[in-house]
């Protein structure tokens, strides 16, 4: 395209298909303790 | 649902409920609220509605690419993800799975930060150690309610763990000596304030922690007015250079230095670049979460300030990157094409239900920050969930449940926001942190365009 540059990103709708495993990271146990942060987990289905 | 906005020289534009990121020149940008509004729009009355400030050849190369992100769903996405959710959260609750405990070694401290949620250690309580006995049962209660869940996580957290070292280490042996049996994997985090870090606690933390989370809050005269030792001196020069020599035993990866801001440092970037140019790699620097009457306390004049600072903060981070000079800052990361699934996203922070923490004495919260609040008291070690109505609230609490998540594009990103932060501004876990809300919209929006403007 000519006028747009678009990011890779993930598929959301997709990943309601094999979603949910529950095996990243949960939030609070990263670095932050008072806030949310779930955008910057990676995912780790390996069934994905 | 679009949302738009302009940093940083990028027009951005984010389409919420797919995902995808476009960076548009200005005439895509002028067009798309345009079209968004009128579906059937067509170039002449774009041309008239955009001024005649783009020629009408352009408005038809423009509007035919916006229509064609729209065609393969990367623009106007509808938001299908509650059903689905909901259903996924009656689930959740139905299992009962937990996967993360947050273990408080040690409700005592050896600094008193003014900004403590804590209670300076004792979270309104009496000081105490949590015995082997008691973190071993937590350990046992994590393992048995797991379920299928390979990966489980403990974070060694206090006050001050160190101030209880021995029971980690035993906790921490215990717990790799049941996981081929359990087909369990245990990641553990020390949290700590550095004052007793040595060599040996360091060399156990690098053999067994997967993740070491170092309290400091940037500049040395920032640090010590809000975290002062007991006897009131400062706490920087004490622990900087433990910190350093961690941060690089650890290959500056699997660690953070981690500190707060307030309304004494509202030009927080500055922390954040002093901890950089320190040697620190990993940084987390997130502003103070307290009762609003508290004079540090950030309040609503302070907004603008902060987000102004966001932006500064981004900007320098891609130019140190650029600069081949590595720097994360752990609230701009972003993790669009790893990131998590839309359960992950949108179902909440997990707190009350798969993430509990436990006092030292074996009382089960829904998390660290409920601790001390008597009516959020989940059941214990021993007897598991007894509440189980409330850890249903908990467990049913996601970006559906709160009414002011619906139209907001940072929905997929902050999962809701903080429950604690929600009830403790509003009396409810479903309410929202208005203040967290605004300064998680900057945050996102920045770290976007990082990604942006390091994918050039």
């Amino acid at each position: 395209m000519k006028h747009v540059k678009t990011l890779n990103t993930r598929d959301y709708s997709k990943s309601t298909v094999k979603g949910g495993c529950g095996e990243c990271q949960t939030s609070c146990q990263s670095a932050c303790k008072t806030s949310c942060t779930v955008g910057n987990q990676s995912c780790e289905n390996k069934d994905r | 649902m679009v949302h738009q906005y302009k940093n940083n020289g990028y027009n951005i534009v984010l389409d919420v409920n797919s995902g995808q990121v476009h960076i548009v020149d200005d005439i895509v940008y002028d067009l798309i609220p345009l079209i968004e509004e009128k579906r059937d729009a067509k170039s002449d009355y774009l041309f008239e509605k955009t001024g005649g400030r783009y020629p009408l050849e352009e408005i038809e190369e423009a509007s035919g690419e916006i229509r064609e992100l729209k065609k393969n769903g990367g623009l106007f996405t509808e938001d299908t993800f509650e059903p689905y959710i909901n259903k996924f959260t009656e689930f959740k609750k139905e299992g009962g799975i937990v996967k993360a405990l947050c273990l408080h070694i040690a409700h005592d401290c050896n600094l008193r930060c003014r900004y403590c949620f804590a209670s300076k250690g004792e979270y309104h309580g009496q000081k105490a150690l949590m015995s082997y006995e008691v973190g071993k049962q937590a350990l046992d209660f994590l393992i048995g309610h797991s379920g299928n869940r390979v990966n489980l996580e403990v974070d060694f957290f206090g006050g001050e763990p160190t101030m209880n070292f021995d029971v980690v280490k035993k906790l921490v042996a215990y717990g790799r000596s049941r996981e081929e049996e359990a087909n369990k994997k245990f990641r553990f985090t020390l949290t700590t304030n550095g004052i007793l870090l040595n060599d040996e606690i360091l060399e156990f933390a690098n053999k067994e922690m997967g993740n070491l989370v170092l309290s400091i809050d940037g500049r040395r005269d920032v640090n010590d007015r809000m975290r002062p030792t007991a006897s009131g001196s400062g706490s920087y020069d004490i622990i900087m250079p433990k910190f350093k020599k961690a941060a690089d035993s650890r290959n500056q990866t699997n660690y953070y230095v981690r500190g707060t801001y307030t309304h004494y440092n509202t030009d927080f970037s500055e922390d954040v670049l002093h901890l950089h140019d320190c040697g620190f790699e990993q940084i987390s620097v997130e502003p103070a979460v307290s009762d609003p009457k508290e004079d540090y306390a950030l309040r609503e004049e302070d907004v603008p300030v902060l987000l102004e600072q966001y932006d500064l903060l981004a900007k320098e981070i891609i130019k140190r990157r650029k600069e081949g000079r590595f720097i994360n800052f752990f609230h701009f990361m972003i993790d669009l094409e790893g990131g998590p699934c839309v359960a992950k996203r949108l179902s909440g922070c997990g707190a009350g239900g798969e993430y509990m923490a436990v006092t030292p004495w074996g009382d089960l919260y829904p998390c660290h920050q409920f601790v001390g609040n008597e009516e959020f008291k989940l059941g214990n070690v021993y007897d598991g969930v007894v509440n189980k109505e409330l850890s249903g609230k908990f467990t049913s609490c996601n970006v559906y449940t709160k009414a002011k998540c619906a139209d907001c594009f940072a929905k997929f990103y902050c999962s809701g926001g903080c429950m604690a932060n929600s009830y403790n501004s509003t009396g409810d876990i479903n309410g929202n942190y208005e203040l967290g809300c605004i300064l998680q919209r900057k945050r996102v929006e920045c770290a976007i365009m990082i990604k942006a403007a390091l994918s050039e």
